[in-house]
């Protein structure tokens, strides 16, 4: 079998005794879209912040293709082309869609100075990709719609070359047709051979675009199923009760049988 | 592209003309505000306001505040607040004057009047303002006390110190050639003023062409070519007045004899010399250039304003925003140090409450000028005006022979009311 892109092993953490994430172990395959579900408080989100950067871990080792990285700041996860959507988009409201796509990783000009056209031109270029009818390319991002603004956050993720890319609920705030839009890029990505890690509420969708499914429950993995071998039903089993269907291998934070019927 | 579809029509209504010269309406608004207040005064005095001669001590009086102001700007921008600045410029003054007139005379050795001194004195107000700032960034940034206790802080501390410095006296005569950063002892002549507001024009022109260019070579699109005329010829314009108006203050008779008889020759019978552009007001326009272009064409620049607009964001983006404060912490002490140099040349001596609430003069130049506390928002020559606005209030005021009471009252106001303004005018423009 092929060496997984990203593979999270044994990963804690905890804040003020409470055990956020507990031994938690994923991993991530080219071209695959991992789910992570579960309640609030479950752990995903956190889970998947040591990744980016935004996190350290108390104990646990990452690896980026079979070799164990050090992910100590979101500049680190960069370096490994692990890019993040944010569920609170982390865009600068005050600043234009060119300078939150680079932020951080501003183009300078040959003197060290901030190029500002050369920024907007590929701007211009990406957004004509993703999100043709974006026009307002002056605007400061808080002047924007919930999809541009998304689009923005999606082109930041998208421009560097990720290969391993995190949504945070990417489709939270937006409308049905954007909602679509955001779904055929996970698709487009995917075909591309992203690995890409999708926290999401919404079982159906995580049905629709993920082929493999970890849920969490206080802090634990229950299972990581995959999609099509068990039904929407069974996802909210496990993320609601912690109950295993048949044929997913539970994990530590899977309810025992004698435990369910109790 | 052809010239045909980068001009606008051929009769512009007045909406579209605004449109098309695409200018700040905020700052236009400002400097409309500024041009009614001098009119005003002007008016009120008889004509004694918009004269050379006041127009150039309000130029003076304006750099110390509007130099700590752009610093102030940035302080601001990164939901901050510094209100040590004035007791910090008491500190370097102190350190400044008592480098000059003791330290570097009695302990190093060099003569009084010596051509080092004023350049020593300087570096060394500079880097003990870097220093103070960048500790006291330090403490908001790194242990994360808030900046207004840490400068709250540091208002007592730091006055206090310029006191212990000196003892409590006050220090001077300071070295004639720093005194010549004060103002009316120092300034570039008529010739020279023309040759620097020359130079000026040629390269506020050449910038407006390059941008113009850079953004047609790009496809994007651009301001019709008769907005780029109405705008280079406002600019040169406003250039060349200035540089005009400061060179129409003559130097008075006496005065004139004085400096003739010192190089040793006789003033010739009816000549006349203006004063020209005084060094203080280069030292804010260099200021004035550099903190600009630290804000718009530097990565330091777009971290402070990303780290205003969303701290978390500018955070993830993998920006240190904790070093960052230290950075804005340092150079708003930078800043102080080169404002307490104008301040204190200004008055020949470093006194013990000089910079005495400076802090709220500068916050308050930075607010009118259109920095927003909550961050994010926020202009270099906006705070300048700001500043400016400010001095000709109170300057204004004296002339006509308000009372001090009054006119701190009427500043008060003022601040309170431009800020409601500003409030209004972000709502309906909804940004």
């Amino acid at each position: 079998m092929a060496t997984p892109l990203v593979e999270m092993k044994d990963m804690c953490i905890s804040f003020g005794g409470v055990h956020a994430v507990d031994h938690v172990s994923v991993d991530l395959y080219p071209g695959e879209v991992v789910g992570l579900l579960g309640h609030n408080g479950a752990g995903k989100s956190t889970l998947i912040k040591m990744l980016s950067g935004a996190y350290q871990a108390d104990s646990g080792d990452i690896l980026v293709d079979g070799k164990k990285v050090k992910i100590e700041s979101p500049r680190d996860a960069r370096a490994h082309n692990i890019e993040t959507i944010y569920q609170t988009l982390a865009l600068a409201d005050n600043l234009d869609a060119a300078s939150n796509l680079f932020l951080g990783r501003e183009l300078t000009t040959k003197l060290g100075f901030v190029d500002e056209h050369a920024m907007e031109a590929e701007t211009r270029k990406i957004m004509g990709k993703l999100n043709p009818n974006f026009k307002k390319f002056h605007a400061p991002v808080k002047a924007l719609s919930g999809g541009q603004r998304q689009s923005v956050a999606i082109a930041r993720a998208v421009y560097f070359n990720a290969r391993i890319l995190i949504m945070d609920e990417p489709t939270a705030a937006l409308g049905p047709h954007e909602t679509q839009m955001v779904a055929e890029l996970i698709k487009e990505l995917k075909a591309q051979g992203l690995g890409i890690f999708l926290i999401d509420h919404d079982v159906h969708q995580v049905k629709a675009l993920c082929d493999r499914a970890a849920v969490m429950k206080n802090g634990k993995v229950v299972g990581i199923a995959d999609v099509n071998k068990v039904s929407a039903d069974d996802l909210l089993g496990m993320i609601i009760l912690g109950k295993c269907p048949p044929g997913v291998t539970p994990g530590p934070g899977a309810i025992s049988d004698d435990e369910a019927a109790a | 592209m052809s010239d045909d579809t980068l001009s606008g029509p051929k009769a512009p209504t007045a909406r579209n003309l605004f449109a098309a010269l695409q200018l700040d309406t905020r700052l236009l608004g400002m400097i409309g505000a500024f041009v009614v207040l001098c009119l005003a005064f002007n008016f009120v005095t008889g004509g004694n306001f918009l004269t050379p001669r006041n127009i150039f001590n309000l130029t003076i009086q304006t750099v110390s505040v509007a130099i700590m102001a752009t610093g102030m700007v940035f302080i601001i921008v990164t939901r901050h607040i510094d209100l040590s600045v004035g007791a910090l410029l008491a500190t370097v003054s102190a350190i400044m004057a008592v480098t000059q007139t003791q330290f570097l005379p009695q302990v190093v050795g060099l003569e009084l009047g010596h051509p080092l001194i004023w350049v020593l004195a300087i570096v060394a107000g500079v880097i003990a303002g870097v220093i103070i700032g960048a500790f006291q960034g330090w403490m908001v940034g790194y242990l994360g006390i808030p900046a207004f206790i840490v400068t709250l802080g540091g208002l007592l501390v730091w006055r206090n110190v310029a006191w212990f410095i000196t003892d409590g006296q006050t220090i001077g005569p300071l070295d004639e050639t720093f005194k010549m950063l004060g103002g009316i002892d120092g300034t570039l002549g008529e010739t020279w003023s023309w040759v620097l507001g020359v130079l000026a024009v040629l390269v506020a022109v050449l910038l407006q062409f390059n941008n113009r260019k850079r953004a047609q070579s790009h496809d994007f699109p651009v301001k019709p070519l008769w907005a780029e005329g109405v705008i280079a010829v406002v600019t040169v314009a406003a250039i060349l007045g200035f540089v005009a108006t400061l060179n129409a203050y003559e130097i008075p008779l006496p005065r004139l004899k004085r400096m003739f008889a010192d190089a040793g020759e006789t003033l010739p019978e009816g000549l006349t010399m203006g004063y020209g552009i005084p060094y203080s007001v280069l030292l804010l326009i260099a200021v004035a250039v550099a903190m600009t272009v630290v804000a718009q064409r530097t990565r330091l620049g777009r971290y402070i304003f990303a780290t205003g607009g969303n701290p978390d964001a500018a955070e993830l983006s993998g920006i240190n925003t904790r070093f960052l404060t230290v950075k804005i912490f340092a150079i708003m002490g930078g800043l102080c140090a080169l404002a307490g140099a104008v301040a204190s040349a200004r008055l020949g001596f470093s006194t013990n409450d000089i910079g005495t609430l400076d802090e709220l003069r500068v916050i308050a130049a930075a607010v009118i000028g259109g920095t927003a506390l909550a961050g994010g928002v926020g202009t270099i020559y906006g705070a300048i005006l700001g500043a400016l606005i400010m001095q000709s209030l109170q300057s204004g005021m004296a002339m006509v022979g308000v009372d001090a009471p009054l006119q701190n009252i009427v500043v008060g106001i003022v601040l309170v009311f431009a800020v409601f303004v500003d409030i209004l005018y972000r709502k309906r423009t909804g940004d």
